[in-house]
């Protein structure tokens, strides 16, 4: 038996029922639906999922074809392999960016986490009105001094008319 | 500022109303992001000038007319002010609580027992976002008018309330403490 992975995106029109269809194919196949994450951005649907089983993409394709035929759903299916699950030796933030929207924000700010070798791993945006809202889950390097990517960070924020916010992501041991 | 001597507690705060400040309250806008006086630290007040009480009055005044409002910070009217008002008393969240009050230059003195819970804001009306504060409080402020200062413990929704409210007089929103990045939503109802 393979433990072939699976990365299977769905990406359209939201309405009822498009997990129910795209998971019912796949256990039909006998696959195993590992992580996911789903999420609607003013009506359209977006889903990735990773998959576990011992069949092949086209196979996946095929059992998920109704929902590209019948939903007009962009359905994507690419074997992957599994990647670390994370690092682990960096620290852990939050960064909130808001103000008055116009374009560059989030290039304007992010280049100063990229720039010193940080990773975003979770982001949301929102235009509300126009009120711009960012906010990111951040690893920084070992060893990268925090105060120096904040200062870098605001004064990013402060070019584009934005305030930003970086706080460590604390979890309280209990 | 330090208090001279020890500042006044929980029953002087519980029988404090809007009628101590002797002039009627005027309804105000409230300000939305991306207003700039909303991410702009208040500047500390004289409690006993006469534009700081009206202004006292003026906050109770229009959270009165706000519905579901629990709390109105200066700045949410558009005055860099550190200055907010509270009424917890009707949510059903509130444990203990302190009925209607107005707090000048206010800071947490000491919290804990973080809990995570949904926030909105009447200046951030399209979203709300989850946010730990401390559910166990304890602030320090002055009273409008008469400038006494009054240290109080408190717990539950009021805990959250002065925490947020506090934190508007610091020229900090509730988006700047989100628990994250899937933790912010678009509001689903309106009050």
């Amino acid at each position: 038996m393979t433990t072939d992975l699976y990365a299977v995106t769905v990406i359209g029109h939201d309405r009822p029922g498009i997990i129910a269809a795209t998971t019912a194919g796949l256990a039909g196949l006998g696959l195993n639906v590992e992580d996911s994450t789903m999420t609607l951005l003013r009506g359209h649907f977006a889903m990735m999922l990773l998959c576990r089983g011992p069949v092949g993409a086209d196979q996946i394709e095929r059992a998920l074809a109704p929902l590209a035929d019948d939903s007009g759903l962009d359905v994507a299916v690419r074997a992957v392999t599994d990647g670390p699950a994370t690092a682990g030796a960096g620290t852990g933030w939050v960064l909130t960016v808001h103000g008055g929207d116009r374009p560059g924000i989030v290039s304007e700010v992010v280049g100063e986490v990229a720039a010193v070798g940080g990773n975003i791993t979770d982001l949301t945006t929102r235009l509300a009105g126009d009120l711009y809202l960012l906010v990111a889950e951040i690893e920084l390097p070992a060893g990268v001094d925090a105060d120096s990517v904040t200062a870098s960070i605001r004064e990013a924020a402060a070019r584009v008319g934005v305030t930003a916010t970086l706080r460590a992501s604390d979890a309280d041991e209990l | 500022m330090i208090p001279p001597g020890a500042p006044a507690g929980a029953e002087r705060l519980a029988a404090w109303t809007e009628a101590e400040l002797g002039v009627q309250g005027r309804v105000r806008d409230v300000v939305r992001a991306p207003a700039e006086v909303l991410s702009t630290r208040g500047a500390d007040v004289d409690p006993t000038a006469g534009e700081v009480v009206q202004l006292a009055a003026d906050l109770v005044a229009t959270m009165r007319v706000s519905p579901g409002c629990v709390g109105l910070a200066a700045d949410q009217v558009g005055v860099s002010a550190r200055v907010f008002c509270v009424d917890v008393t009707d949510h059903p969240k509130t444990r203990t609580h302190h009925g209607t009050f107005v707090l000048c230059n206010a800071e947490v003195v000491a919290s804990s027992r973080n809990e995570r819970a949904r926030e909105g804001c009447m200046s951030v009306p399209d979203l709300t976002g989850d946010v730990k504060r401390a559910s166990r409080l304890t602030v320090r402020g002055q009273l409008p008018g008469s400038g006494e200062w009054v240290e109080v413990a408190t717990d539950a929704f009021e805990a959250r309330a002065l925490q947020h409210e506090i934190d508007h007089t610091d020229g900090l929103l509730f988006l700047d403490r989100v628990a994250g990045a899937h933790a912010i939503y678009p509001r689903q109802t309106y009050l």
